[in-house]
């Protein structure tokens, strides 16, 4: 057990040293930060000292010494624009995004759980088929284009729901939450509605077809007959054994939602990373991207993580190497 | 299956023809076929060609409302670009890089998994390491990565795409390689003296091709969302070529000032385009699979 998670330990800090390798690369290969820090009337020597001091005129190896240094050191380099620290400017905006995020996974696991199993316990029904072809148009939607849709008909046509902004906070253990407050929690469900969609409609998918291949066991046919009713059937026996898959997938999932947080945060204007690491790129603000992806890459290799000791835990079969 | 009786008594086309959503799928994809090859003959403006705006045109609401114009019948934008038009060149764009980045990363993703199955060893490992890794980020914030640093395009876009694509092609042929490679046929045309090169491509690339129909056809769909997506974001195709994702965003601009079918209407064709697609995808990924038959 130790050895597995020492092995798997190393494994994420070659996973993260990798991802700081590329990052630096494609930074360095891309545009000139000179040119973002010093003022445009700047002459040639001048940035040629702006160089030298930043160290960008030493040889690649030695910057990208200095830049794991750094990052090791928790110093992610200053924002141009925001001439602040990048780390605190993330870590900032994190709490937002985790709430959307958190959210989006609840209404897709409440959604998702009745339907997949209902789905997969009858595939031949009508409700059943509907459930199929709406989850398939559900994937089949840019992400964008939902929150525009929602943005348009309950904000604009119907003023139910504001459509843009995080509305007051309250803090919790110090840290301010839009669901702490009445009005945060009216600004939460639009973005996190649009976001919770794809992932929804995937975990109807897939919840359904794990059902299918387990109803089809001996054990089911066996408690069967055994005189187990529907539901326990269903949501004890079935639903135990089906889930083991959808947690890998789900971990996946949760990566995949901080990601597309990008684009509903843009749209709803939700003060979070996201948005900032959009805002950033429009801005060239590199230490913020740099800072956002470092951040988001050990967020990724962590979840990762943990889903596969989630794993091993509900399913007794695996055996740890 | 009895080949000699042709593809339309084979079981293939007899279940095809019985279910409604592939049947479906197959006339959305063909109807956006016809769309980008025919309709740049017949749409009322090129919208390449700034001259041919005018100004007076701006702000048209579809012809099926007050205040619209026969000639544009979707409506028109706040420059006087009409939005069919608008849309059917989107269309093109969207479905140029869509099909592009799959056509590449299915030969790259299964030539390396290919070559990695057959040969195993330390190239394997190496590659299939890089395949989990790459697999464990989310492919869009990947390819916003990348197109964050070098910048919009459409080149770039379709090699970003590719990047993030290929690794699914070459775990599915690695695994389908691996098990094909210790079949008969293979140790005999090893026997026969053909090189490593030959039977993979001749014997052995055509016995995992299933598997790649299939991904490749939801790949489509995948990459079309992604492009519309990334475009959305400002870091997709360049505002001189705009893509159906474009088209939202430049809509999205305008939908507060009331004119929402610039929005709908480009989101509506994206929509219809990916589900047509999955629907195929869907149909083929159930028939091609033994396990449910």
């Amino acid at each position: 057990m130790i050895r597995y998670f020492l092995k798997r330990l190393v494994q994420m800090v070659l996973v993260l040293l990798a991802v700081s390798v590329i990052v630096f690369l494609v930074m360095s290969f891309t545009g000139d930060p000179v040119l973002m820090i010093v003022p445009p009337t700047a002459t040639d020597a001048q940035i040629a000292e702006a160089r030298t001091a930043l160290g960008l005129d030493r040889p690649l190896w030695v910057q990208y010494g200095v830049f794991l240094r750094n990052l090791l050191g928790g110093d992610l380099g200053v924002s141009y624009i925001f001439k602040r620290p990048a780390l605190t400017l993330i870590l900032e905006r994190m709490p937002a995004t985790l709430e959307l995020v958190f959210f989006s996974v609840i209404i897709s696991v409440v959604v998702a759980l009745p339907f997949g199993v209902y789905a997969g316990a009858r595939p031949g029904s009508p409700l059943s088929r509907a459930v199929m072809g709406g989850s398939l148009l559900g994937i089949s939607l840019p992400s964008f284009w939902v929150g525009i849709l929602l943005i348009f008909y309950f904000a604009v046509e119907k003023r139910l729901l504001p459509s843009s902004g995080r509305g007051v906070t309250g803090t919790l253990f110090g840290i301010p939450f839009a669901f702490m407050t009445a009005d945060g929690f009216r600004h939460i469900i639009l973005p996190a509605s649009s976001l919770a969609l794809g992932t929804l409609a995937m975990l109807i998918r897939l919840i359904r077809a794990q059902i299918m291949e387990v109803m089809r066991q001996d054990f089911i046919k066996f408690a069967r007959a055994k005189g187990v009713s529907r539901g326990k059937l269903l949501f004890s026996h079935a639903l135990k054994n089906a889930l083991v898959p959808v947690v890998t997938v789900f971990g996946m999932q949760i990566g995949s939602l901080i990601a597309f947080a990008t684009v509903t945060e843009t749209i709803f204007a939700w003060p979070g990373m996201g948005k900032l690491l959009v805002d950033s790129i429009n801005t060239a603000d590199r230490p913020v991207i740099v800072a956002y992806l470092m951040i988001v890459a050990a967020m990724f290799v962590l979840i990762n993580f943990i889903v596969d000791v989630v794993y091993t835990l509900i399913d007794p079969r695996i055996d740890l190497r | 299956m009895a080949k000699r009786d042709g593809f339309f008594k084979s079981e293939f086309f007899h279940n095809f023809v019985r279910d409604p959503g592939a049947t479906a799928g197959l006339l959305i994809v063909i109807f956006f076929l016809v769309v980008v090859i025919a309709g740049p003959f017949f749409t009322p403006q090129n919208p390449y060609d700034i001259g041919g705006l005018d100004l007076m045109d701006a702000f048209k609401p579809p012809m099926w409302m007050e205040g619209g114009d026969p000639a544009f019948p979707l409506g028109t934008d706040d420059q006087g670009r009409d939005l069919l038009s608008a849309m059917v060149y989107g269309s093109r764009i969207s479905l140029l890089i869509g099909v592009s980045v799959v056509a590449l990363s299915c030969v790259l993703g299964a030539f390396l998994g290919l070559v990695a199955g057959y040969f195993g060893g330390r190239l394997d490992s190496v590659l299939m390491r890089v395949v989990d890794v790459q697999l464990s980020f989310p492919a869009m914030l990947v390819a916003l990565f990348i197109m964050a640093a070098f910048g919009r395009g459409l080149g770039k876009l379709v090699i970003a795409l590719t990047i993030v694509g290929w690794v699914l092609y070459a775990r599915t042929v690695r695994s389908s390689v691996l098990v094909e490679k210790n079949k008969e046929y293979v140790d005999a045309a090893r026997l026969i003296g053909f090189s490593p090169f030959p039977i993979i491509l001749r014997h052995v690339l055509p016995n995992v091709l299933t598997p790649l129909i299939v991904i490749a056809t939801i790949h489509v769909g995948t990459v079309i969302l992604t492009e519309a997506t990334l475009s959305y974001l400002g870091v997709g195709v360049p505002v001189t070529r705009p893509s159906l994702g474009l088209l939202v965003k430049n809509g999205y601009d305008v939908l507060f000032s009331g004119l929402w079918w610039s929005s709908v209407f480009p989101g509506t064709f994206i929509m219809l385009l990916v589900f047509g697609i999955n629907l195929l995808g869907d149909f083929l990924r159930d028939e091609f699979n033994p396990r449910l038959k």
